[in-house]
């Protein structure tokens, strides 16, 4: 087996004898109990209000725990020293931080599985399938983000605060973007300015808005085109992610 | 998990007690707390749609369904005999309007709209809530025609407004062309102007709503036949008092 792989199911194995499947019980609990109760005051589309809500709850837990199992796990590999261990064996930085990456990946894939088992009470599975892939591509993205900072900053608080901020901007940034080129708003120099920055932030963003909808789920599967812009987009800035992170890993000093 | 743990029986009694008597205190005051539901209070303005969709984060559809749950949680208890007619109807259309933006698809605004909001007993109000129905079904009559019949009937049946009830019926007429409309929609003129009570009515357009596969939400469904049996016993009152007042 290469080492990259074992390095990886190191790091799933670890998930599972951490609090990590406990916590995706918990969610999914969560959002099964709090979907009901919704689906009990609503007057008229329970069905998509039940699988709206729990597919915005479920999305945000998979993003957080993915997030703050990385920074954890990362941050304390770091401060034991294992991660000076590792350098030390005959094993090149790029295997040991893909095998690492590898098994963050694999654990989102897992989660989302997860998450997405339960919309198929209230979606087609055709509409469900591409949402989960999604998803998993998305925590693919959030893994690499939280694995980059974790080993930048060292430090588990600034670690899950930059990605969060990272991901939070990513998904409204569209929002923002719109709101900026407002045609009430009147064209003076300052305003133009702050619409170009906004334009510049957009441009080092990838588009998390236009991945993961809850739309997919209550109005129908997208058009082939839009679903493969979305996904290459997340695909894309996780390489970018990736490629930062090696970049930074190769400079570390012993 | 697993952790080196003393056992229970090395904390101290008084940490027992301490801990006992905090969550007693604890429990009392939770208990002492006014519900909050009881609470009658009216609307807020709605935030602007800009100040939404960033709010959401890219989760309209969610969204836009949870403030319909907060917004039909207003002046639906407390001291009040008649839900929502306490609500000032100019912030709730701005509500309904703003959501339905969010979520153009979504027929919860419009259900709500023309269902509940528009059934209260006070003509100026039902008049908003109508002329909101009519106006976002202009903008997609293909999809919302089903809200604009049942404004048709409010208009005739609570309003008595003829006119106002025909000029909703001829908009169905003459704006809405999907193929899958029903007959008894596209000629609902006729149909208001024929002479049927509202029971009748109601279940005329009830029928042909479900036989046409239109609604399917069970808990659509589930409030429909609520208002169903609702009109049939005022109904049935009203018969019953109109003939013991007969001489």
């Amino acid at each position: 087996m290469p080492a990259a792989a074992i390095l990886a199911r190191f790091v799933l194995l670890e998930a599972r004898r951490s609090g990590l499947p406990w916590l995706v019980a918990a969610s999914l609990a969560a959002a099964l109990g709090l979907a009901a109760f919704v689906s009990q005051v609503a007057l008229t589309e329970s069905i998509a209000l039940q699988a709206a809500f729990s597919a915005a709850l479920l999305r945000a837990c998979a993003v957080f725990l993915v997030a703050l199992h990385v920074a954890a796990s990362t941050v304390r590999e770091v401060d034991d020293k294992g991660l000076e261990l590792m350098l030390t064996l005959p094993l090149s930085r790029g295997a040991q931080y893909a095998g690492r990456l590898a098994g963050y990946v694999a654990l989102g894939t897992v989660i989302s599985a997860c998450f997405a088992l339960p919309l198929l009470l209230w979606s087609p599975p055709a509409a469900v399938l591409l949402w989960a892939a999604s998803l998993a591509l998305e925590t693919a993205l959030v893994a690499a983000a939280a694995l980059f900072f974790s080993m930048a900053l060292v430090q588990p608080v600034p670690a899950f605060a930059a990605t969060a901020g990272l991901y939070l901007l990513a998904r409204a940034i569209g929002t923002v973007q719109s709101i900026a080129a407002s045609p009430l708003a009147e064209p003076t120099l300052p305003h133009r300015l702050a619409q170009w920055s906004i334009d510049a932030l957009a441009l080092l963003l990838p588009r998390l808005d236009a991945a993961t909808r809850t739309e997919w789920l209550i109005y129908g599967a997208p058009t082939a085109g839009a679903y493969a812009t979305a996904l290459a987009g997340l695909a894309l800035y996780s390489l970018l992610l990736i490629a930062a992170g090696l970049f930074d890993f190769h400079r570390r000093n012993l | 998990m697993s952790r080196d743990e003393r056992p229970l029986s090395a904390v101290p009694g008084w940490v027992w007690l301490g801990l006992t008597a905090c969550l007693a205190l604890q429990l009392a005051w939770a208990g002492m707390r006014p519900s909050a539901s009881q609470r009658a209070e009216d609307v807020p303005p709605p935030p602007r749609l800009a100040a939404l969709r960033l709010a959401s984060l890219g989760e309209p559809e969610a969204l836009a369904r949870l403030a319909m749950l907060y917004l039909q949680a207003y002046d639906l208890r407390g001291a009040n005999d008649i839900p929502y007619q306490n609500l000032d109807y100019r912030r709730l259309v701005a509500w309904l309007r703003v959501v339905l933006a969010l979520d153009p698809k979504s027929e919860y605004p419009l259900f709500s709209a023309a269902r509940v909001y528009a059934e209260v007993p006070d003509p100026a109000k039902t008049k908003v809530v109508l002329d909101f129905v009519y106006r976002e079904y202009l903008r997609d009559p293909n999809h919302r025609w089903p809200w604009l019949a049942q404004a048709a009937m409010v208009a005739k049946h609570r309003l008595h407004d003829l006119p106002l009830a025909l000029r909703y019926a001829d908009a169905i007429d003459r704006y809405t062309t999907a193929s899958n409309v029903p007959l008894w929609a596209k000629q609902m003129r006729i149909f208001i102007l024929e002479d049927m009570n509202e029971l009748q009515a109601a279940k005329v357009i009830l029928g042909g709503l479900l036989a046409s596969g239109t609604i399917k939400d069970p808990a659509e469904l589930r409030f429909l036949e609520h208002r169903l049996q609702d009109l049939e016993a005022r109904q049935a009152a009203q018969a019953g008092g109109g003939r013991m007042s007969r001489p």
